[in-house]
C-alpha cells in the first residue's frame, strides 16, 4: 500500500517505493515534479515566488523561490541514491487566477514563477518532459514514485496525466 | 515605535481591527440583506495572524469550493480585499437576485458573474467607507475580479503578494450567514504593514 506526503506551500519533500506525493490547490505557484526512473526517486517542489534576491527578510526560506528550492530539492533526492543525470521534470501550475490588479506588483506573477523555474531548470541542466502552466484555474497535482507519472486535478476541468 | 512586523500588534491593536472588521462587516451586512431583501447574520470578527496553510486550514481545507472575488485596495491603506462565499451562499444570492442555479461546478454564465461581482462590488464599499469614515483616509477599491475554483488556489494570490514581506498574513476574518446551513462566507481584508501603521496613527494608537 503507498502512502500520500503531503508537500505544503514553499516546501519540498521526496518519495520512492511507490509512494505518492501531493500538493493541493496549486493557484500562482508552480510545483515541480524530478524523477529518476531507475532508483524511482521522485521529488516534488511547491514554489511561491520567482527569486530569493527580492527577498527583504534577512532569514529567507529557501524552499520558497524558484531559484534557490529546486537545487535543495535534487541535493535531497541526491542524497537518497538518484542519480542527477537520469532526473527528469515535470512543472505544472502558474495560473492567473485573478485578472492583474493595478496597485500591485502581481501582474503576471504566474508567469514569472513558470519562467523562473524553466531558467533554473536549464541552469542545473534538467530537461521538461511535460508541463501543464498557466490559464486561469486551480490545480492539485500528485506524483507517482513508482512510475513518474504527474496527475493534475481540477475542480471543474477534470483529471489528466503526464 | 513604526509597526515593521504583523506580529508586532498589541491587545489594543488588535481590538481596533476587530473593531474596523465588525463596523465594515456590518455595513456590508446590510447593504447584502437590503439588495437580497432577507436577514444576514454576521459573527463577531476574529484578527488572526497566520501562516498561509493554516489560513486554508481555516477555510475549510485547500480543496474547498469557493467563490472568491478580489478587489485590491489603494489610497493611504494599500492591500486587498477578498470574499470568499460558499457555494450554497453564491447560490442563494443568485437564486434571491435573478432566479438562477449554482452547483459550484458548472460555470457561470456573464449574467450570474457580474450579479456575483456586482453583489461583492456594493459589500466591499460598504465595508471600505465604514473604515475610511471611521480612521478619516482615504481608500478606494479597484473593479472585482472572481473566480470559483479551490480556497487554496484563490488564497495563493494574496499569499504570493504577502510573501516578499512576511511569511504570515494578517487576516481581519468575518464571518457571514443567513438562516440557511451553511452558508457561512468571508470577507478577508488584507492590509500592508504601512497601511495598519497609518490605520492606527489615525485612531491615536499608533504608538
Amino acid at each position: 500500500m503507498s502512502n500520500q506526503i503531503v508537500v505544503g506551500i514553499s516546501d519540498l519533500n521526496i518519495a520512492m517505493n511507490g509512494d505518492v506525493l501531493v500538493t493541493y490547490a496549486l493557484g500562482s505557484c508552480v510545483g515541480i515534479c524530478l524523477y529518476d526512473p531507475v532508483s524511482k526517486i521522485a521529488g516534488l517542489s511547491h514554489i511561491m515566488l520567482p527569486t530569493i534576491n527580492d527577498f527583504k527578510d534577512s532569514n529567507p526560506q529557501k524552499e520558497k523561490f524558484a531559484d534557490s528550492a529546486i537545487e535543495v530539492l535534487l541535493n535531497k533526492m541526491a542524497a537518497a541514491g538518484a542519480l542527477k543525470i537520469r532526473i527528469r521534470a515535470k512543472i505544472a501550475g502558474g495560473a492567473q487566477m485573478f485578472a492583474p490588479q493595478n496597485n500591485t506588483n502581481l501582474a503576471g506573477i504566474g508567469e514569472r514563477n513558470v519562467q523562473a523555474v524553466k531558467n533554473e531548470l536549464a541552469r542545473l541542466r534538467i530537461p521538461i518532459v511535460a508541463q501543464d502552466t498557466g490559464k486561469d484555474y486551480g490545480r492539485t497535482l500528485y506524483l507517482n514514485s513508482e512510475d513518474g507519472v504527474m496527475k493534475i486535478k481540477s475542480v471543474n476541468k477534470g483529471e489528466w496525466v503526464f | 515605535m513604526a509597526l515593521n512586523n504583523y506580529n508586532e500588534l498589541n491587545e489594543m491593536q488588535l481590538d481596533a481591527l476587530r473593531e474596523i472588521g465588525n463596523i465594515g462587516s456590518g455595513n456590508a451586512a446590510t447593504a447584502l440583506s437590503s439588495m437580497l431583501e432577507r436577514s444576514v447574520n454576521i459573527a463577531v470578527p476574529t484578527i488572526k495572524v497566520l501562516d498561509y496553510n493554516a489560513v486554508v486550514e481555516t477555510l475549510g481545507g485547500p480543496e474547498q469550493l469557493l467563490v472568491g472575488i478580489l478587489f485590491g485596495i489603494s489610497g493611504d491603506v494599500t492591500g486587498m480585499i477578498m470574499f470568499l462565499l460558499h457555494k450554497e451562499f453564491a447560490h442563494m444570492v443568485l437564486d434571491s437576485l435573478v432566479g438562477s442555479e449554482f452547483d459550484g461546478y458548472t460555470e457561470l454564465d456573464e449574467m450570474d458573474q457580474s450579479t456575483i461581482q456586482e453583489v461583492g462590488n456594493i459589500m466591499a464599499a460598504s465595508y471600505v467607507n465604514a473604515m475610511a469614515a471611521l480612521t478619516g483616509l482615504t481608500i478606494d477599491i479597484s473593479v472585482p475580479n472572481m473566480n470559483v475554483d479551490m480556497a487554496g488556489a484563490l488564497l495563493s494570490v494574496p499569499a504570493i503578494y504577502y510573501a516578499n514581506i512576511s511569511d504570515k498574513i494578517i487576516l481581519i476574518e468575518d464571518e457571514f450567514d443567513h438562516d440557511r446551513e451553511g452558508a457561512a462566507s468571508h470577507i478577508l481584508l488584507i492590509p500592508e504593514v504601512e497601511g495598519l501603521q497609518k490605520i492606527m496613527d489615525s485612531l491615536g494608537l499608533g504608538s
